[in-house]
């Protein structure tokens, strides 16, 4: 799927990035946790968080992340955009809850960038 | 009219400052309180978010804080009174999305910058004020709808 | 949905609620975020979350959460699970990390608790 299905499907706004919207997506991560995102996000992936500071931005880029997507109708810092914009990591921000961001994605084919994570991983 | 005649409950309680697991205790009472006292769930439930916000910054940032609880048949009043670093610029800590938080507090899952605005707009009346190094007050007043 | 048909959709353990898995749930909430949480999940929800502390728990007795669904192979630490115990809040956990969580439920018909939140506005 392009990254302009994705804009269209979740009525999103391009903060960061509207020239990379012909970019191909498949794969997806939700958290809100910065070092969950560190641990298990893939690369290539569209990263769904509520967080909107330039630290997701950062966690992003390390993890190559494809494109952010905030959720909850939250609006990303000017520090966040000014780095996306550097680091060229597009910014879409979305009024649906991460619940109903996953659940519209998932329906239209995108999925988990991994499915599960095993319980010792955390020992 | 005296206001004060008209008070169905008042009561006092304590938070203790760093300690994230008694951390929304007070909420917690404040809401069983509410729903004793009959209130509509509204207002209990706007109560216990704000109740509960102000409570983590307490536990976050302050040594210390006590939450004053004041119940009228249509109106809650919850004043929060805490001995600790205070905030140098009220205006930016009222920003959606700022915060000081250290990690601790963004691992436990607060420090994202939203607990003032959560209380702004969860509340009907809201007044903040603050002196480094001393404390901060909130005044929090939730209207029946 | 009954919460028993959560457990096997997600192949979920039951850590604490076995009891309780006749509850019917429709709607659900996802966040690590527990400002988010407070500001958007709504009573009788279930709360998706990798969260593991107690706070999570205190959150959802505030709030009437139906049930914490711990997600990405997360585990509650004992004084999570003896709160939630003493409080009767379920707590499932979940191998599959939230963005398939969400989308498997949602499948299965459940929705989200609130479908989007409107930005900067008053959110009541």
């Amino acid at each position: 799927m392009k990254l302009s299905e994705v804009k269209g499907i979740l009525e999103a706004r391009v903060f960061v990035g509207e020239d990379k919207l012909d970019m191909e997506v498949h794969t997806a991560f939700g958290a809100d946790l910065m070092s969950d995102v560190m641990a298990f996000a893939k690369a290539g992936s569209l990263l769904l968080t509520g967080l909107t500071n330039s630290q997701v931005v950062k966690t992003a880029a390390s993890r190559n992340i494809a494109a952010i997507i905030l959720v909850r109708g939250k609006e990303p810092s000017t520090e966040a955009i000014d780095m996306a914009k550097e680091l060229q990591i597009p910014i879409l921000a979305t009024q649906y809850i991460l619940f109903e961001t996953a659940g519209i994605l998932y329906s239209k084919g995108i999925v988990g960038c991994l499915k599960k994570v095993d319980s010792d991983f955390y020992k | 009219m005296n206001e004060s005649e008209n008070t169905i409950h008042t009561c006092q309680l304590e938070v203790e400052g760093g300690n994230f697991n008694a951390a929304g205790t007070v909420a917690t009472r404040i809401k069983s309180i509410l729903k004793e006292l009959k209130m509509p769930d509204d207002i209990v439930r706007r109560s216990a978010i704000c109740c509960y916000e102000a409570e983590i910054n307490i536990v976050s940032y302050a040594k210390k804080g006590i939450i004053n609880l004041t119940v009228w048949p249509e109106k809650v009043l919850i004043e929060v009174d805490d001995e600790g670093q205070g905030i140098p610029d009220i205006k930016q800590a009222m920003q959606q999305g700022y915060s000081t938080a250290n990690q601790l507090i963004r691992e436990m899952g607060f420090g994202a910058g939203m607990g003032l605005y959560n209380i702004t707009s969860y509340s009907d009346e809201f007044a903040i004020s603050s002196e480094v190094d001393k404390g901060t007050f909130l005044k929090i007043t939730i209207n029946k709808h | 949905m009954k919460l028993r048909d959560i457990k096997e959709i997600l192949n979920a353990d039951v850590i604490v609620g076995e009891d309780k898995l006749d509850i019917e749930v429709k709607t659900a909430f996802g966040a690590d975020l527990m400002s988010d949480v407070l500001a958007f999940a709504k009573a009788g929800s279930m709360l998706l979350t990798g969260l593991t502390n107690t706070q999570v728990v205190r959150i959802a007795n505030v709030l009437d959460i139906a049930a914490i669904i711990l997600v990405r192979g997360k585990k509650p630490p004992p004084e999570t699970v003896s709160l939630a115990k003493d409080l009767h809040i379920p707590i499932l956990t979940t191998k599959f990390i939230l963005f398939e969580t969400a989308g498997r439920l949602y499948a299965k018909g459940i929705v989200g608790c609130i479908e989007k939140v409107e930005s900067g506005s008053e959110r009541i």
